[in-house]
């Protein structure tokens, strides 16, 4: 695959986990957020963690859609497809979310609900589109990234005047997201945490621009950095070179696809057709203000939620599920008593166990069998 | 489901719509988001559209940032 391959090269790989070996501090020890689903799933994949020296760690962060979904949010849209003449679409990775009833979309399905997996917001408007009398409703997910693509296809719904496809907007922003964990902990954050691999795919989208600020206010770096283990290693050396060096700015790995101000035309179609939302709780970070959108005023007939006047459920998560304090970096998955023995990807109990750019599911598939105490690791030229 | 790929463009479609390739495997996708879409160009496609283009110039020089970084470690790396 162009583009991608290169990026996997694993002589490469290890070369610039020597250049991080040499980087480090002797003595420091470096804590680094990886935002996104995406980074979680890849370093696990790729055994990143495994290259590096033993004084950098890695934390999870929330960047998983799937995950931080409140449950209260799905159970509404289950109820919609059991109890109304309703086709629902959805992402597959949301299918065995399992909610506080026990029941997810797949259960649903099964007992009759139309619920159909969709690749793309495109596919659900084109089943609105091929069955007239039947109202069609997608359920969105997704951080910056994700929302132009809705944006679009509502868009392309008002120009067809399609009267029977409605949304239940899910969509959530990073830079509210990063706030919200850095207020977790009274010392700032996840305890130790130095910076941030900031998130790719949503900055080609909103650019570095919003990112700046989030360094600035915390006085941490963020790396915007792609997904590919070399892109993952080279932003964690930049992360270094700026703890090293005191400094705590936006710099810009990913510079193949994310510009400065990012894609205009994709903030241009999210600005048309969403408003900011006050209030949305978020699984694990709570009620973050402004951190999430919905349907403006001028799009109302497509909203979902006024449509079939849908409330969301206040629902708490199962209380021995530690996925609320893995989401904000403060525990890690092994350390929840489920994982592994009641909670496996085949019968989740959590959000996070369900993606596979969760962390717990990352974890399952990629890490388990590791025991990071027994680890070879580079140790910094000059220790002992 | 954040997972975007890089594909390439094989034709321009009517309606902001194009086709794409990605190893042998074709897709129709959204580019109403990428300027003076062309075909032959790289770009980063999600949920059905591009979100973003790729730069050719700025991959080259990322591999040669990461390559002349390396360079150090060339035969001795473990
Ligand atoms: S292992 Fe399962 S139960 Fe535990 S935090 Fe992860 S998803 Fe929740």
């Amino acid at each position: 695959m162009k583009h991608v391959d290169d990026y996997r090269d694993g002589d490469l790989a290890r070369s610039l986990a020597r250049l991080i070996a040499d980087t480090v501090l002797p003595g420091r020890s470096y804590a680094f957020m990886e935002f996104c689903g995406g980074h979680t799933h890849a370093i696990s994949r790729y055994g990143v963690e495994d290259l590096l020296p033993a004084s950098i760690r890695l934390i999870h962060g929330p960047g998983c859609p799937v995950c931080v979904l409140p449950v209260g949010r799905l159970a509404a849209a289950i109820d919609l497809a059991r109890m109304q003449p309703v086709t629902l679409c959805v992402y597959g990775d949301l299918m065995r979310v399992p909610t506080a009833r026990g029941q997810s979309l797949l259960t649903a399905k099964a007992d009759g609900a139309d619920v159909r997996m969709v690749y793309s917001p495109l596919d659900a408007a084109r089943v609105a589109e091929q069955n007239p009398a039947r109202e069609t409703v997608f359920f969105a997910i997704g951080f910056e990234t994700t929302a132009p693509a809705t944006a679009q296809t509502i868009l392309y719904a008002a120009r067809k005047g399609l009267g029977n496809f409605s949304v239940i907007c899910n969509h959530v922003l990073t830079p509210p997201a990063i706030d919200a964990i850095m207020a977790t902990s009274t010392d700032g954050g996840p305890p130790g945490l130095d910076g941030f691999l900031g998130p790719a795919h949503v900055a080609t989208v909103t650019g570095i621009t919003p990112f700046q600020s989030v360094a600035a206010r915390h006085s941490k770096p963020v790396v915007i950095a792609g997904f590919e283990p070399l892109d993952v290693l080279q932003a964690i050396l930049m992360l270094t070179h700026q703890i090293n060096d005191g400094r705590a700015v936006v710099e810009n790995q990913y510079r193949r696809a994310v510009t400065a101000s990012g894609n205009r035309l994709a903030q241009e179609a999210t600005a048309k057709v969403f408003a900011l939302r006050e209030r949305f709780d978020w699984r694990g970070l709570g009620v973050v203000a402004n951190g999430a959108l919905r349907l403006n005023e001028n799009y109302d007939r497509f909203d979902a939620e006024k449509r079939f006047a849908l409330s969301t459920p206040t629902m708490s998560d199962n209380p021995a599920c530690a996925c609320a304090d893995v989401l904000r970096g403060a525990r890690k998955p092994a350390e929840c008593r489920l994982f592994g023995t009641v909670c496996t990807p085949e019968t989740p109990i959590g959000s996070c166990m369900v993606s596979s750019e969760g962390a717990c599911a990352a974890h399952w598939t990629y890490g388990r069998f590791r025991d990071p105490a027994d680890r070879p690791r580079l140790e910094p030229a000059g220790a002992a | 489901m954040c997972l975007a790929v890089p594909v390439r463009v094989t034709e321009i479609l009517p309606e902001g719509m194009a086709r794409a390739e990605l190893d042998g495997v074709c897709m129709t996708i959204g580019v109403m988001m990428i300027e003076n879409i062309a075909v032959g160009d790289y770009v980063v496609q999600h949920v059905g559209y591009a979100i973003a283009r790729l730069d050719p110039d700025e991959a080259r020089r990322t591999l040669e940032l990461i390559r002349g970084a390396s360079t150090k470690y060339d035969g001795t790396a473990t």
